[in-house]
C-alpha cells in the first residue's frame, strides 16, 4: 500500500535515474551477479561481464522499465502487460530472483545517494520494487 | 567450517575497523523497524514506535540498534569459528526472545544498505559480495539451536 507522499517520493527518486539509467542500471546488475552469483544463469547468451555493452544496455532497459512503472504506479497491471508475459512465458526466472536484483537496486541506491537515501525512501522504493516484481511474476502459473 | 579468502578477511576487519558502532547500529535498527514494521513485534517495550520519526529518535532503539552491532563484533573477532561463537545467542533469541530467524536477513539487509550509504562508491561489488557472504555466515549461526 503506498501512500500520496511515498508515490511522488518514488517517482522524484526514478525521474533522477534517467539520466543516469546505463550506469546505475548495470551496477544493480554487476551487484547482483557478484552477490549471488547463481543469478548469471539467466545470462548465459549475453556478455555481463564489468561495463560490457551488454550489461550497460540491460541494465539501461531495466531502469528505464522501472521509471516508467512509478510514473504509472496506479496502473502498474496494465503499464507492465507486456513485459509480464515476457517474464511469464519467456523468461520464466525463478521468482526468489526478483528479491535479490530488488535489494541489488536498493544497495545500489544506497552507494549513490548516501544520506539521501532516508529509511522512508528506502520503504517507499522497498514497496515499489515488490509491487513491480509482483506484477512481473503474476502470469507465472 | 567457512573458508574465506584473504580479500574476504581484510574487508570485514577494515569495513568494522571503520565503523561507528554507536551510528550504524541505530541506523541500521531504526531502518528495519521503519521498513519492515511487523519487526516492531519484538520491541513491544520501546514505547513510541509510531512514525519513521518517532522511531529514528527513540533513545531505546538507538540503544538496542548499539546493542546489536556490539554482539555482530564477536563474529567479525572470531571469523573462523562463528558457529561455536554465536551458540548461546542463537539460544537467547530462540528460547528466550522468540524471534523468527526469516526477520535476521530483513535487519541484515538494512544494516547492508546503511553501510552502502556510507561507504558510497567504495562499497563495490566485489565488497558487497564479501560483506553479504559474512552476514549469511552470520545469520545461518544465528539460526542454527532452533528446534
Amino acid at each position: 500500500m503506498l501512500s500520496n507522499t511515498e508515490k511522488e517520493l518514488i517517482v522524484q527518486i526514478w525521474d533522477k535515474m534517467i539520466p543516469v539509467a546505463e550506469e546505475i542500471g548495470s551496477e544493480a546488475l554487476l551487484r547482483m551477479f557478484t552477490t549471488f552469483p547463481k543469478t548469471k544463469t539467466y545470462f548465459s547468451h549475453l556478455d555481463i561481464s564489468a561495463s560490457s555493452e551488454h550489461l550497460r544496455c540491460h541494465g539501461k532497459k531495466i531502469v528505464q522499465a522501472l521509471a516508467d512503472g512509478a510514473r504509472n504506479i496506479s496502473t502498474l497491471a496494465t503499464t507492465l502487460a507486456p513485459l509480464s508475459r515476457f517474464h511469464a512465458y519467456q523468461l520464466r526466472i525463478h521468482p526468489t530472483n526478483f528479491k535479490l536484483f530488488n535489494h541489488c537496486i536498493i544497495v545500489t541506491l544506497a552507494c549513490h545517494m548516501g544520506d539521501n537515501f532516508t529509511p522512508v525512501a528506502h520503504a517507499a522504493i522497498d514497496k515499489f520494487l515488490s509491487a513491480f516484481s509482483a506484477v512481473l511474476a503474476e502470469k507465472f502459473r | 567450517m567457512v573458508e574465506w579468502t584473504e580479500f574476504e578477511k581484510t574487508t570485514i576487519q577494515d569495513i568494522f575497523s571503520k565503523m561507528n558502532y554507536e551510528v550504524v547500529g541505530p541506523q541500521a535498527l531504526a531502518r528495519c523497524l521503519i521498513v519492515y514494521p511487523w519487526t516492531q513485534r519484538y520491541f513491544g517495550k520501546f514505547g513510541n514506535l509510531y512514525n519513521a520519526a518517532a522511531i529514528m529518535g527513540n533513545p531505546m532503539v538507538a540503544a538496542h540498534g548499539t546493542v546489536v552491532l556490539h554482539g555482530l563484533d564477536r563474529a567479525v573477532k572470531n571469523m573462523d569459528n562463528i558457529k561455536a561463537t554465536y551458540a548461546e545467542l542463537s539460544v537467547l533469541h530462540s528460547e528466550k526472545l522468540h524471534v523468527d530467524p526469516d526477520n535476521f536477513r530483513l535487519l541484515a539487509d538494512c544494516l547492508t544498505v546503511v553501510v552502502a550509504g556510507q561507504l558510497g562508491a567504495s562499497f563495490t561489488p566485489e565488497v558487497q559480495a564479501a560483506f553479504q557472504k559474512f552476514i549469511a555466515v552470520v545469520i545461518s549461526a544465528l539460526g542454527k539451536q532452533y528446534h
